[in-house]
């Protein structure tokens, strides 16, 4: 049964983020993920800080206005002039300084440490459970369908918004598409998701969750919501197969599902039908072949 | 009826003035050409009249009204290199988002929305490219697209930044028909060309700018070597030619 917990909270990370990530990519600010997943961490402590509890409620709204804070200030920064990259760079590492003093400051006898929050811990998921409407779940699990839920209604309303702001945003604003509206709300799903997902797998898993699975999904695709599709296709079977191989091969659960996504990356990326490396390689070998010699 | 009501517009990118006091009236039914030297402003005016920067003074009417996209009065197409085009969509996909201001937010696109987004690339000569992803189609065809999308809008007032850029001369032909007929129903397009030569031949208004209006209004009063050399500083060598391919017409 622990097992069949680690693989679900495992497989519902990968749908959410995989989900999430789409966008990422597309609007090709994969780094503001990197972001957000270190910047949350100084939402939960200011979070704790204020409610003096380390619920789950409280550390969503937290990472949401972390979220919010950091999308604001790095858009702050780019008006100023500064390039986009640099701007996150600058923001997400002064409030992670910031979120990892005050817990040195305020909570260190609390359960928040700093490797906690980058690795995580999926073994101890299935312990930490609460108990709603009857069904008693791991945290984690709730967490994460509750994200999955808020992420599915986003979509399901807002597809097609999303992708006109996305690929054409100043085509977007002159049909008069709240673009500025909508990119707050998206970046406040990415706080979400990062927030659910990172207690139970880490910061570094999460990031790598969020982009991998849907740049993998970016080679495959001809469609947004294909490509939609494959990434939480890739996200779960990322989960899947790094946690038996772990368990194989007695390492960390977290770190061999980041490791499966970058394998996936890399096999989707050589053996792709058509356009994959070692498909084209095979295709110019063989137009050599044919090419007449003229010497 | 005026298409496009412009008053005392100025534009400023941080501290540098690109646009200074424009003035401009356009009446309806005209196909009018916006032309400068490079960096004269004329996306830049655009996007003004579209009312995409936050940095601007003075008004902006189009068909008598402040801007409103409720209205659906105007359609755009941008330059083509403004967009990623490794975005996973097919042409169906982007000519549909002409639609999308009519669907309004959340509601899905109708049977009917994509029979029009259908007859919009049949119109450009694109309807058997429906299905193929735009990071497929040549420089040629994705103009075309955009075009589509435009006229999916079902606009009054149109306004195109630079549609003829890498097309060939068979699509600039198919191109400048379909501007002709939007013309001959009544609607009002702008559009920003670069080819002297053949500006004459297009636009039967003309806007020429560099930071401010150097002339405009109907083309046989406008489109003159004097206003053309003020609007181009003195760098214009090939005026010679355009004259000569005028004599030749
Ligand atoms: N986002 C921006 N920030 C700062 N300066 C800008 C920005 N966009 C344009 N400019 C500057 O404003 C001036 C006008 O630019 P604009 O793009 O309107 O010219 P254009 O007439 O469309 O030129 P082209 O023929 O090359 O398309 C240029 O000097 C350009 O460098
Ligand atoms: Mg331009």
């Amino acid at each position: 049964m622990n097992e069949f917990w680690v693989l679900l909270t495992g497989s519902l990370v990968g749908i959410t983020c995989g989900l999430t990530g789409v966008f990422l990519i597309l609007r090709k600010t994969a780094m503001i993920a990197d972001a957000i997943s270190h910047t949350v961490l100084f939402g939960i402590v200011v979070a704790f800080m204020v409610t003096q509890s380390l619920s789950g409620f409280w550390m969503l709204v937290g990472a949401a206005i972390a979220g919010l804070l950091t999308t604001f200030l790095v858009q702050l920064l780019q008006s100023g002039g500064l390039q986009e990259d640099a701007a996150i760079g600058v923001v997400f590492t002064s409030l992670f300084a910031l979120g990892v003093l005050f817990i040195t400051l305020f909570a260190g006898n609390v359960h928040l440490d700093v490797e906690h929050v980058l690795m995580g811990e999926i073994a101890f998921v299935p312990w930490d459970t609460w108990d709603i409407l009857g069904f008693s779940m791991p945290k984690a699990v709730w967490m994460l369908l509750i994200v999955l839920v808020f992420n599915l209604l986003f979509l399901v309303f807002f597809y097609k918004e999303m992708k006109l702001t996305t690929f054409d945003p100043v085509f977007a604003l002159s049909i008069g598409l709240p673009i500025v509206a909508m990119h707050y709300s998206y970046m406040t799903l990415v706080s979400l998701t990062t927030v659910a997902a990172f207690d139970s797998v880490g910061a570094v898993l999460v990031v790598a969750m969020l982009i991998g699975p849907a740049a993998t999904a970016y080679l495959m695709s001809k469609s947004v919501i294909g490509m939609i599709v494959w990434s939480m296709a890739f996200g779960v079977m990322a989960a899947i197969t790094g946690y038996y191989l772990a368990k194989l091969w007695n390492t960390s659960i977290a770190g061999m599902m980041a490791a499966m996504i970058g394998v996936l990356f890399m096999l989707v990326f050589l053996f792709k039908p058509h356009d994959g490396w070692i498909w084209k390689v095979f295709k110019r070998m063989k137009i050599k072949d044919t090419e007449p010699n003229i010497l | 009826m005026d298409a496009l009501q412009v008053t005392n517009l100025s534009v400023a990118y941080e501290e540098k003035v690109v646009l200074q006091n424009v003035n401009l009236t356009t009446p309806v039914g005209h196909l009018t050409g916006i032309i400068g030297p490079n960096g004269a402003g004329k996306s830049t005016l655009i996007k003004a009249i579209l009312n995409q920067l936050p940095n601007k003074t003075g008004a902006v009417h189009i068909l008598e009204r402040p801007l409103n996209p409720k209205d659906h009065l105007v359609g755009y197409v941008p330059q083509r290199n403004a967009v990623d085009w490794d975005f996973p969509a097919n042409a169906l996909d982007v000519v549909l988002m002409g639609r999308y201001g009519h669907i309004g937010m959340i509601r899905k696109p109708s049977a009917k929305d994509k029979q029009i987004a259908m007859e919009c690339l049949k119109n450009v000569g694109m309807e058997a490219f429906a299905d193929r992803s735009i990071g497929q189609l040549s420089g040629g065809q994705q103009q075309r697209v955009f075009l589509a999308r435009a006229l999916a809008q079902e606009a009054e007032v149109y306004f195109m930044d630079e549609p003829f850029v890498g097309v060939d001369a068979a699509t600039e032909r198919t191109i400048i028909a379909i501007l002709k007929d939007l013309k001959a129903k009544g609607k009002s397009v702008f559009v920003v060309h670069h080819d002297l030569q053949t500006a004459a031949d297009y636009f039967d208004w003309m806007i020429l700018l560099n930071q401010t209006i150097t002339a405009s209004g109907p083309t046989e009063q406008t489109f003159t070597e004097d206003n053309l050399q003020e609007a181009y500083g003195g760098k214009l060598f090939f005026m010679d030619q355009t004259k000569l391919n005028k004599t030749f017409n």
